[in-house]
């Protein structure tokens, strides 16, 4: 890999933690297409994502938990029953192509785009971050 | 409230593993609008479920090889910086503008990823 998409990865990276810290979206919507870039394959970027999302989360938390806002019995029944959507979800996305997937993608994308659009023209129905 | 989350959780995990995302974006909209929680809980909630559904998702992908690590610590480590960075920015920066910002760059890069 050369020293720019090195230098690529590392600002991109970075941005998507500024933004997963300011929006509470997290790091993975900007992770993949930076992946993708870097030269992995659709479903690749979106596995690797899923490892990158994993200290983005822990310093998030970290920080959260001094607010006292973490409702901790809520989160590990969330967390835990997330797991078997997580097994549907793998079968799912290996089951399909490679551009589907990047379609597929690129649709969500758009749809966090328009919510966060909708989010500015009102005053905060959604949170401003955490 | 149990079943409530319990649902919210499977469709957040199906969207995770599919899209490569931590499924933030379908819990806080879910948790407040289905399960009554207000925005900062919610949130904060959101955050720590996630840290669970993509250590699932990491270790499911892994078993079929699909996971690298290099390039995951390429990413991920400056991004838990830019996370501190982050929360603390949000203070002073006009937020409106943040996020109109924020909304046209994904905008930019679905266009790109549908082109090619």
């Amino acid at each position: 890999m050369s020293v720019g998409l090195v230098a690529f990865a590392l600002v991109l990276g970075f941005a998507a933690g500024v933004l997963a810290g300011s929006f509470g979206v997290g790091g993975g919507i900007l992770f993949v297409p930076t992946l993708v870039v870097l030269g992995l394959s659709q479903l690749d970027a979106e596995a690797t994502s899923l490892l990158a999302i994993l200290p983005t989360v822990l310093a998030g938390t970290w920080r959260q938990r001094s607010y006292g806002n973490v409702d901790w019995p809520a989160a590990a029944l969330l967390g835990v029953a997330s797991i078997a959507g997580a097994v549907a979800g793998v079968q799912v996305a290996t089951s399909l192509s490679e551009d589907v997937l990047r379609r597929l993608f690129a649709l969500l994308l758009l749809a966090v785009a328009a919510q966060l659009a909708w989010r500015c023209r009102r005053p905060s129905p959604y949170p401003s971050g955490p | 409230m149990t079943p409530k989350l319990v649902l919210i959780g499977l469709v957040a995990g199906l969207f995770s593993t599919i899209f490569g995302v931590g499924g933030g974006i379908v819990l806080v909209p879910l948790l407040i609008l289905l399960a009554g929680f207000d925005t900062r809980p919610a949130t904060a909630t959101s955050l720590a479920a996630i840290g669970i559904t993509a250590l699932a998702g990491t270790i499911l992908y892994a078993f079929e090889g699909h996971v690298d690590v290099a390039y995951a610590a390429l990413v991920g480590l400056p991004a838990a910086a830019g996370a501190v960075a982050g929360t603390s920015l949000q203070q002073r920066v006009s937020s409106r503008a943040l996020t109109l910002a924020f909304a046209f760059l994904l905008l930019v890069v679905a266009v790109w990823m549908l082109a090619g």
